[in-house]
């Protein structure tokens, strides 16, 4: 009797448990996303379609300050870039060189606010941002 | 203890267990977000530049590094709110308490406190311009084991 009871009470215990659970567990979960969804999300964003020779001609000019894009990511972004002032390499920013690239949303935003203010002095616009994610996913093996 | 009040005891733990679950299933998560400082350091900071031991600097010094992030020697090297502070209690945690470090250096930067000068004495402005060195804050160039803390001098390989 008393071995029923515990195991039906536990039983019902660990079921809720584990629905607790699994609910904090997708709440919690990084949304795996991809270039090609980001760019679509800032091309909505911004109302215009995202042009892969516009987000090339951003991504290598430099916008009244020191540096542009392709000073630490270099021009083809299919190769190692390293970074201005430390020296750090840093890895291909084109996603079919590097899959890891645009595979987490905040991730990208946390980068391009801090290069944009740094590149360009103020944040990119959706447009910029669409426009940059075409010029890179531009690169084909 | 009567077979009815095991009963009722268990019946209690009934609506316990599930949170008590709850619990234990977020537990490891909610520690590793705000107890993981060297974690964070390490992904955050390490992105950029090598992880220099947090030793190196004095608590006022780190203070004020982590406070001004936005304009972090030329870059804007900001960071959402949680992770700079986790990533600031960690190395105020670990700051340095050597008498030879307590002094704050000039603008926070390891590279001019007096320490640091006095080890690297012998070496002349030409070897610091070198391409392969260019910057003493490049540790790693000359000290492969930098990133683990390792400056012992014999370990010195200074690039051509």
């Amino acid at each position: 009797m008393l071995i029923v009871v515990v195991s039906r009470v536990f039983r019902k215990a660990a079921a809720i448990g584990i629905m607790l659970c699994s609910v904090w567990g997708a709440g919690v979960a990084v949304a795996a996303t991809s270039a090609n969804e980001q760019m679509a999300a800032y091309a909505a964003q911004s109302g215009q379609d995202p042009q892969a020779i516009r987000g090339q001609a951003f991504f290598t000019s430099k916008h009244g300050k020191d540096w542009s894009c392709s000073n630490c990511h270099t021009a083809t972004p299919t190769s190692q870039g390293k970074h201005a002032s430390t020296g750090k390499a840093i890895a291909p920013m084109a996603p079919a060189f590097n899959p890891e690239r645009f595979a987490d949303a905040a991730k990208t935003e946390k980068w391009l606010r801090r290069n944009c203010n740094d590149v360009v002095g103020r944040e990119c616009s959706a447009g910029e941002k669409a426009d940059v994610i075409a010029f890179l996913l531009s690169f084909k093996r | 203890m009567s077979n009815q009040s095991v009963k009722r005891t268990l019946l209690r733990s009934k609506f316990l267990a599930p949170f008590l679950l709850f619990a234990l299933c977020i537990a490891p998560g909610t520690q590793a977000a705000t107890v993981d400082g060297a974690a964070a350091y390490q992904q955050e900071c390490a992105a950029c530049h090598m992880a220099y031991p947090p030793g190196m600097l004095p608590v006022a010094s780190w203070k004020r590094l982590m406070g001004g992030l936005h304009q972090h020697f030329g870059a804007d090297a900001s960071l959402d709110a949680a992770t700079a502070a986790e990533i600031a209690n960690w190395l105020q945690a670990h700051a340095g308490t050597y008498k030879r470090v307590s002094e704050e250096p000039p603008h926070d930067r390891i590279t001019q406190s007096k320490w640091f000068v006095r080890q690297h004495h012998e070496l002349s402005a030409a070897v610091w311009q070198r391409a392969s060195v260019g910057s003493a804050s490049r540790c790693d160039v000359c000290h492969a084991g930098a990133a683990k803390g390792h400056f012992n001098e014999d370990d010195v390989r200074i690039p051509k």
